[in-house]
Parts: C-alpha cells; structure tokens; sequence
C-alpha cells in the first residue's frame, strides 16, 4: 500500500453501544481493561481508537467531570471462540475520567463507541515500532499484526512503568529513564542507534510529543518513512466537533478523522499546541 | 408531538434536527458508512456554518470540558461558500431528510450574497442565519441587537424565497425583542440557543486555556437557561421556534416543546453519543404516549 492510498480504516457500528468489562489488572501503574464488545467489528485496525466512558458514574457522581468520553486506543483485539472480540485496553490515570475508567469492575458496563480514524499502514520495507509509556498501546497491537520478528523499542519512565513490556511477545528493546530496567536512554537513542541512513524501513511511534518529535526528527534526518500516532483533546472523536484539529503542513487536521496516525512527512512538528493530551 | 410536522411549510417526519456545527454528516459517514444513512438520527440536517471565503478555525486548543458541558473555541472553519456548493452539497443531498445551511456573513453584503446563492441551490430546503457574530462595518455583534438584527434580516430577505431561520444568540441583553425584531424583518423561523460565552484557566499557568482566549459554553451546564429563553422568545413572536441547549433526553426535549419550542435540536448529546438524536426521539414517541397534557405553555 503506499502512502497516497487510504489508510486502513474499520467502519464503527453506528451509535454507542454497551460494552462489559470482563478483567481490570494491574501492570506496573498502568491499567489494562478488558471488554466484550458484542456488537463490534472483530478486526478494528492497529492505531484506532475508542471513545470509553462508564455505564454508571461517569460525572454526577464523584464530581463535576469527566462529562464527554475519552480516547483509548485498543491494544489488543481477541477473538477466541467464546470471546469474540474482546478488546484490551491500556490506562493511564491522569484525571477524572482515566481514573473513574480505571476502577471499572468485571461485569461493569462500559459505553463504547468505535473502531474511530485511521490506522497504520502496512510497511514498504522493515517495520521498526517504537512506543514510549502509554503509547505502547497501539504499538502492541500492530506488533500481533506484523508478527514477531519486527525490531520493537520501548522506553519508559521507570522500571515500574517497564512492566507492561512484558505484554510483549519476543524480547522488545526497553530503555528507562532511570535505568532501572534495561539502559538508562531515552528510546529515541535507539531509534537512533537501530536505524541507517536510507535504511529501507519504515518507523511506527507513539508516545508523548517530545518523543514523537525525536522520531519525526531522525526519520526526516534519515529519510525514512514513519507513522505517528498523536494525541489531542478529543470531545467526539467522529468529526463532529472539530475540535481536535492539529497543525499540519496540509492545515489543520482532525485527529479524530484523518488521524490519529499520520505522516511524519505531513508535520513540521510533533509538538503543537493541542499536541498531546 | 413527536411525529410528522411542517415546518415553515417543508415536511419533517420528526422535531428533531441538529445544532449547527455540532455533527458532521460526511465525516460521519466515513466513520460509520451508510449505516448512518439508514439511521439517519435528526428530521432534518442543518450543516455547519460556512462563510464566504473559507476559514482556517482558530488556533487549538479548542477545547475545555466544563461541569456538564465544554467550552469550545473551534472558529468556524469551512471551505467556503464554493468549496462546500463543489464538495460538501453533493454529499449533504444524499441524506435522507431535508437539508438547512447555516450561513454567517461579516457584513450585510456578504450574507446577502451567501443567502442568495446558498437559497438558489435545489439541494436546500432552509437557510439559517447565524447572527452570533460582529458585524465588520458597525463592529456590533449582529445578533446581539434587535435593530442590527433587524436590519441584516431585512437585507437578505428578498434574496431568497425558501424559508430563513434566524438562530439566536444568548448573550444578548433581550433575546426576545432580538427574535421580534427578526420576525417583523421577515424571518420564517428563530433558532436558539446558541452557545454562552465563557472561559477557562490553564491549572498549569494560570493563563488562558483555550486558544483564543474565550468561548462558548455548551451542554446541560446551559440548559435552564436556554429553557428560559426559549420560553420568553415563543412568548414573544408567532413564527416557529427551534429550542435548543443542553438537551439530552427525551424528558429534555419534551420540557423545550413545552416551554413553547415547535421543533428542537440535539448539539453536544452527540458528542457523548452519536445516535443521540434518534434516542431523543424515541423517548420523546414514548413520553408523548404516556403523558396526556402536552399543550405548550405558549398556547396557555
Ligand atoms: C487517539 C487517542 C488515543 C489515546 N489512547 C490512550 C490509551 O491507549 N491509553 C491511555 O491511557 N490514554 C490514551 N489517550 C489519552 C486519554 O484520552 C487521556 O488521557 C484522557 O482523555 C484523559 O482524561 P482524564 O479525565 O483522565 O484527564 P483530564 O483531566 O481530561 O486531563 C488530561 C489533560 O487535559 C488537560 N485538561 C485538564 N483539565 C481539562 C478540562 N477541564 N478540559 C480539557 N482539558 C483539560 C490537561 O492538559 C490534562 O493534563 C488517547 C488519546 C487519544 C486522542
Ligand atoms: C463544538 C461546537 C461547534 C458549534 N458550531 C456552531 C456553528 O458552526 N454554528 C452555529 O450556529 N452554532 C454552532 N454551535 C452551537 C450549537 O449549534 C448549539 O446552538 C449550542 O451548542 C447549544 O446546544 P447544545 O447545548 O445542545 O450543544 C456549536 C456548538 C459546539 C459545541
Ligand atoms: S474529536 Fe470532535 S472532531 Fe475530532
């Protein structure tokens, strides 16, 4: 597929619909939810995403937000014979709404609405995937899609952090921040050290947007074609709002229906205003 | 109250249409494909608004959740009046219901001419004047007085035969004599609400969150007031009323009918849930079942 082709997109059921929460876990500070989407499409594409929000509680409740729902790339879809689909989630609790999805318990219903945007597209040449904290979301997915033979680099804030590099199959790279697991680098050191000039790759990042600038910088550096999934604040995630615009060399962009993943080509930088979350 | 309707003579299957600017026909149909079209979730479209030359939006962020509801700060971008007629109107005429452009002009002339060429399009069935912003020669908020008010209606009036809604704002000091004075210019129909002007702070700096400084408060945050000020305006004038703000159910849609609304409109709901619209008018079918008094106040 190249890169004027449409990217991979999944259709989403119209409407929300009623999901049940079938495991919470804990790894490391992260939370990984789990959820029997019924009524979903079993082959949503690696880098869409969902909009999440609790059946009960969300606002009202504990306090005045979260009010509209909040994006979550899934990390995994699983379609066993008795769970078809089941889709994983990975979670940051970083506010209300993270946290109230957070503390969601089996047989909880939550309200989803997805698969939303576009995916990654499949690669030219030797896919390089690289994830940074939370962001190894979508990379863990594409990473099931590829197969295991794909170079994957992770970086994290803490060893504590690095635990859900265990979700991994094979053994990722894993650089902290305060090398308590792997090396003490940031992961776009790897990036850095994995990738040639004019390497016949193509590079798949997420992560924060200091680290999504490192990758678009190497790769512009290197001539190397990458995939960025960004974050930005989101009220619909269907086009609706046009609130979650980005900056883009072709204007603003919706994250929520041209993105969340783009060219690294069409940005001048990874950090923009409304950049993350 | 929930089914069929004329509206300024053009036949709804139901009394509920969108807010303006708060769902995206075509990028929804990208998400969802035809199932939207066979869902179709409001009894008539009304399209963002467009303006003459088309426009960027302003800078993100543009977006701030407040306590039930969000303030927005989106700028209105739109292809412009020939970018949406080439690109946007071939796919709005797929819809299966009947379709309103809203239109804002920053002068008299340029909303005449958007009037004129927008209402000449057989693809339309109404037009709505969304008077929420300054006007370039008077640098007065069109909407926010009756006389501009009046005055831009007047204008645009005989540019067009089909039916002109004129949306209201709620900052203005009397949105009811702003609604008369729309109504004697000649408008067909009154929209409100549109969006309360608000702000939040950055937590992290103290200054201003959203790009532009300020915005528009959205949601039920704004519902009591929207409800009082389509009660004072349907008090006020004899055209049709669309109510809106904050409505999210069909018990809210139900108390804007009652209020003295004709028809309302789902804005932030969808946001929450994108089929909002057809579960208002579901539960709006099941409380017209059950309750037997549903006489609105205006007609008391
Ligand atoms: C496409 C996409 C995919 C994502 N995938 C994941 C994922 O897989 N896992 C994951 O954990 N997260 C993911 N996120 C991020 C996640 O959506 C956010 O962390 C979440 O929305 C935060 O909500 P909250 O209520 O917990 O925090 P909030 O309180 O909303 O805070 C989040 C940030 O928003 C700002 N903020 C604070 N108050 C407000 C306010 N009132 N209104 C608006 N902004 C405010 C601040 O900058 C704050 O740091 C994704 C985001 C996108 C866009
Ligand atoms: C993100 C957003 C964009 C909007 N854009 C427009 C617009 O382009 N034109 C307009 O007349 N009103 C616009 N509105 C106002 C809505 O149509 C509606 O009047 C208002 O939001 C109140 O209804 P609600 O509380 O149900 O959303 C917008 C509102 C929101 C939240
Ligand atoms: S989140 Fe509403 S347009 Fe993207």
């Amino acid at each position: 597929m190249s890169a004027s082709e449409p990217r991979p997109r999944t259709l989403a059921p119209f409407g929300r619909r009623l999901a049940e929460v079938t495991a919470n876990e804990g790894r490391g500070p992260y939370r990984l939810i789990s959820a029997l989407d019924r009524n979903g499409p079993d082959d949503p594409r690696p880098g869409q995403f969902y909009m999440l929000a609790t059946a009960a509680g969300w606002g009202g409740v504990s306090g005045e937000r979260p009010y509209l729902p909040r994006a979550f790339s899934f990390c995994r879809v699983r379609n066993g014979s008795d769970v078809r689909p089941t889709l994983d989630f990975l979670l940051e609790a970083i506010g209300p709404g993270t946290a109230r999805l957070g503390a969601v318990e089996p047989g909880e219903e939550m309200w989803l609405t997805g698969p939303l945007g576009v995916g990654f597209t499949p690669p030219n040449g030797r896919p390089i995937l690289v994830g940074g904290g939370i962001g190894v979301a979508p990379i863990l997915c594409l990473h099931d899609e590829l197969g295991t033979s794909v170079s994957v680099l992770l970086g994290f804030r803490s060893g504590a952090h690095a635990a859900v590099a265990a979700l991994f199959p094979g053994e990722p790279a894993v650089v902290t921040d305060d090398g308590s697991v792997g090396r003490r680098a940031l992961v776009t050191e790897l990036l850095r050290e994995e990738l040639g000039a004019g390497d016949d790759a193509t590079v798949y990042a997420c992560g924060p947007p200091a680290m999504l600038e490192g990758v678009r910088a190497i790769c512009a550096e290197r001539e190397v074609p990458a995939q960025l999934a960004l974050e930005s604040g989101m009220a619909c995630g269907f086009g609706a709002c046009y609130g979650c615009v980005v900056p883009t060399r072709r204007g603003f962009l919706r994250l929520c229906v041209d993105g969340p993943v783009l060219d690294a080509a069409d940005l001048e930088s990874a950090i923009g205003p409304g950049a993350g979350h | 109250m929930s089914g069929p309707l004329d509206i300024c003579g053009i036949r709804l299957r139901g009394p509920v249409l969108n807010g303006s600017g708060t769902f995206d026909a075509i990028a929804a149909r990208r998400t969802f494909g035809d199932a939207l079209l066979e869902d179709f979730p409001f009894d008539a479209f009304v399209s963002k608004t467009i303006t003459l030359a088309p426009r960027e939006g302003n800078p993100p962020p543009r977006l701030w959740e407040a306590p039930a509801g969000m303030i927005n700060s989106i700028g209105l971008p739109n292809k412009g009046l020939e970018g949406f007629v080439r690109h946007d109107l071939p796919e709005l005429h797929e819809l299966p219901v009947p379709l309103a452009v809203s239109v804002m002009g920053f002068s008299r002339d340029e909303l005449a001419a958007l009037v004129e060429e927008v209402g000449a399009r057989e693809e339309v069935s109404l037009l709505e004047l969304n008077v929420s912003c300054p006007n370039v020669e008077t640098g007065l908020v069109m909407g926010a007085d009756p006389a501009e008010t009046g005055r831009a209606v007047e204008r645009v009036r005989a540019r067009t035969e089909k039916p002109l809604i004129v949306k209201l704002t709620p900052n203005a000091t009397d949105p009811a004599s702003v609604g008369a004075a729309a109504e004697a210019a000649g408008a067909d129909a009154l929209s409100l609400v549109n969006t309360l002007k608000g702000m939040a702070l950055d937590p992290a700096t103290g200054r201003p969150w959203l790009g532009t400084g300020a915005g528009g408060v959205s949601g039920p945050a704004v519902r009591a007031i929207a409800l009082e000020q389509v009660r004072e305006v349907s008090a006020r004038v004899s055209i049709p009323v669309i109510g809106m703000g904050g409505i999210g159910s069909g018990r809210d849609a139900a108390d804007f009918l009652l209020a003295g609304a004709d028809c309302i409109a789902v804005g932030t709901e969808s946001f929450r849930d994108p089929a909002a619209g057809r579960r208002v008018s579901r539960e709006l079918t099941m409380l017209s079942r059950n309750e037997r008094d549903f006489s609105p106040l205006r007609a008391g």
